[in-house]
């Protein structure tokens, strides 16, 4: 069967650097087959403007398969496009529309500051993980088998689903507070479910709590977007969970 | 850490919104029962009911603890807010060309800060209307009423009277040559000795602000109704989003308080909003 093709126009955010100041500029698009995803699309469009000796756009993938957390494009206003439950590298042309305009964003948020066109700096999720995002295991190599604490079904699920976060920053960008709750509340969850993580969970949700707020991230308005938008389908209970963490660890802890 | 934490943190801050926010809730449980008294009484039988109501509601050390603790759970609430709405503009400094929220998020969560600004502003304008009146204001009319004269009393026929509130009192003919009004309370003309308390008759005021006889009546009217409806949207979102911030969120309990929300949204702004038209009709 013949792949069908879609003439598009792209409007895309270009911006040469941090400093810089961007803009939106439109791009002609010919004979782009709906079988080709997103990502194809944009090498497509890349190589045409290589040919035209033009800068091409930058922007972040690895996988594209859904499990790295890479890509990250806000499309026609929607975080990783107008589909629910995938990431910008599972979504594909079939779901626009021949002549369709598509406005591709980079994610907009303080603390994802922009290094180029469509690519944003989220080493702030990096340094919320290093403040709390591990357990304290000794590798002496006398580990313990896994199996020998029992660990409730329906907790190990919760904390699988908690883990299943990729880090792609979704839930900040289509936050209207830029708010990283989510992210951070699938991180403290995935632990604090767990008897391995429970033991250091008190410290934990303070100093990962402290950090994503140090890092300029927005509050929580409760409005939900995140658990629409997020692409591994992490649900607003961890963040309830990590309210509940910090209220607890902030009456009982020591510090 | 902790300390500063507890009032700091983003999510600290979400507690103390969430626990004024469902105190606030529960004052418009209270406000809402005693202010049905308005429609739902007819007659001199409801002008007393009314006004031993709000008499009880400014006299009463309990209450008085109560409509401190509402000051300043408004303040600290819109306060809070204030903060948390600068913190999350801050956040995200640069908005989308093209942002398609409406698949993601309702409308009212996304607008709880104007909302409640409009909410603020109504606070404002009904203390203005009526409680500023009760507290400062002299030209406040008090409760009082006629008594159908019996031969045996030797009461004049038309005679007006001091409802007091001390049992014990019976009712004060009013007589303007030995007596005086001070505030809530009843005088011997150009003395400090005190007769009794009597009530302002806050009826009277509601009455003549909202009904139809008031020329302005129907502006007070609207301004209420659609206060109202601001109120319905700030609850709509605000209510579950309470309970949410507060860390609970259980797969049996929140579909409910969701429910529950929706119901208060709907239910409480519209008997308040009943008030003022049933009097504006009746008026
Ligand atoms: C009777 C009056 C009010 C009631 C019953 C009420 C109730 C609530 C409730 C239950 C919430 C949810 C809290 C949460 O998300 O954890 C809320 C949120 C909010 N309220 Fe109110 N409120 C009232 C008045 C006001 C006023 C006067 C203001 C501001 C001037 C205000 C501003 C806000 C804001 C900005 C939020 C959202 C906070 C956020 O996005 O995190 N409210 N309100
Ligand atoms: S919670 Fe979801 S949207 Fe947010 S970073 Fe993790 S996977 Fe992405
Ligand atoms: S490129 Fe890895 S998740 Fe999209």
């Amino acid at each position: 069967m013949a792949a069908k093709t879609i003439n598009i126009t792209l409007k895309i955010w270009r911006q040469k650097n941090s400093k810089a100041k961007g803009e939106l500029k439109s791009y002609a698009l010919e004979n782009v087959s709906t079988d080709s995803s997103f990502l194809e699309m944009l090498d497509q469009l890349n190589e045409e403007l290589l040919t035209k000796k033009e800068e091409p756009v930058a922007f972040d993938h690895d996988c594209r398969e859904g499990i790295c957390g890479s890509c990250s494009l806000y499309i026609n206003g929607r975080a990783h496009g107008p589909e629910t439950g995938t990431t910008t590298c599972q979504l594909h042309m079939r779901k626009f529309k021949d002549g369709e305009n598509i406005y591709i964003e980079p994610w907009r948020s303080a603390a994802f500051p922009i290094i180029k066109d469509l690519i944003v700096d989220r080493s702030a999720f990096d340094r919320i993980q290093q403040v709390g995002g591990f357990i304290s295991v000794n590798t002496s190599g006398k580990t313990m088998e896994a199996n020998a604490i029992p660990i409730p079904k329906s907790d190990a699920d919760k904390a699988f689903e908690a883990a299943a976060c990729i880090g792609c920053g979704a839930c900040v960008a289509t936050c209207k507070n830029g708010s990283a709750m989510l992210f951070v509340g699938a991180k403290v969850s995935q632990y604090a479910l767990l008897p391995q993580g429970k033991v250091e969970a008190k410290q934990r949700v303070q100093n990962m709590v402290r950090q994503m707020d140090e890092e300029g991230f927005g509050n929580c308005s409760n409005t939900g977007a995140c658990e629409i938008e997020c692409p591994k389908g992490i649900s607003l209970e961890n963040i309830a969970r990590m309210n509940r963490e910090f209220l607890f660890s902030a009456i009982t802890s020591d510090k | 850490m902790s300390n500063s934490s507890i009032l700091k943190s983003s999510i600290a801050k979400k507690y103390w919104m969430a626990l004024t926010g469902l105190f606030l809730c529960t004052f418009l449980i209270g406000h809402l029962l005693g202010n049905l008294q308005l429609i739902f009484i007819d007659g001199e039988e409801g002008r007393r009911a009314f006004n031993e109501y709000a008499y009880f509601m400014t006299h009463n050390p309990a209450i008085k603890i109560l409509s401190y603790l509402t000051y300043i759970s408004i303040l600290f609430h819109a306060v809070d807010g204030f903060i948390l709405t600068v913190q999350n503009k801050k956040a995200r400094p640069v908005n989308y060309a093209v942002n398609n929220p409406g698949p993601t998020s309702s409308t009212p969560a996304r607008y709880m800060a104007v909302l409640g600004t409009l909410i603020l502003v109504f606070i404002a304008t009904h203390m203005a209307n009526f409680w500023w009146k009760v507290k400062f204001s002299q030209e406040i009319p008090l409760h009082t009423y006629k008594i159908e004269s019996k031969q045996e009393m030797n009461i004049p026929k038309g005679q007006s009277f001091y409802y007091t509130q001390v049992p014990s009192i019976q009712p004060i003919p009013k007589d303007t040559n030995t007596l005086e009004e001070k505030g809530t309370a009843i005088y011997y003309k150009n003395t400090n000795i005190k007769i009794a308390d009597c009530y302002i008759d806050l009826h009277k005021v509601v009455m003549a602000f909202f009904g139809k006889s008031n020329p302005n009546g129907i502006f007070g009217v609207l301004f209420y109704v659609l206060s109202m409806l601001v109120l319905a949207f700030h609850l709509w979102h605000g209510f579950a989003s309470a309970f949410q911030s507060l860390g609970v969120n259980h797969a049996k309990w929140t579909p409910i308080i969701k429910n529950l929300g929706k119901g208060f949204a709907i239910i409480v702004p519209l008997l308040f909003a009943l008030i003022p038209i049933l009097i504006y009709l009746n008026n």
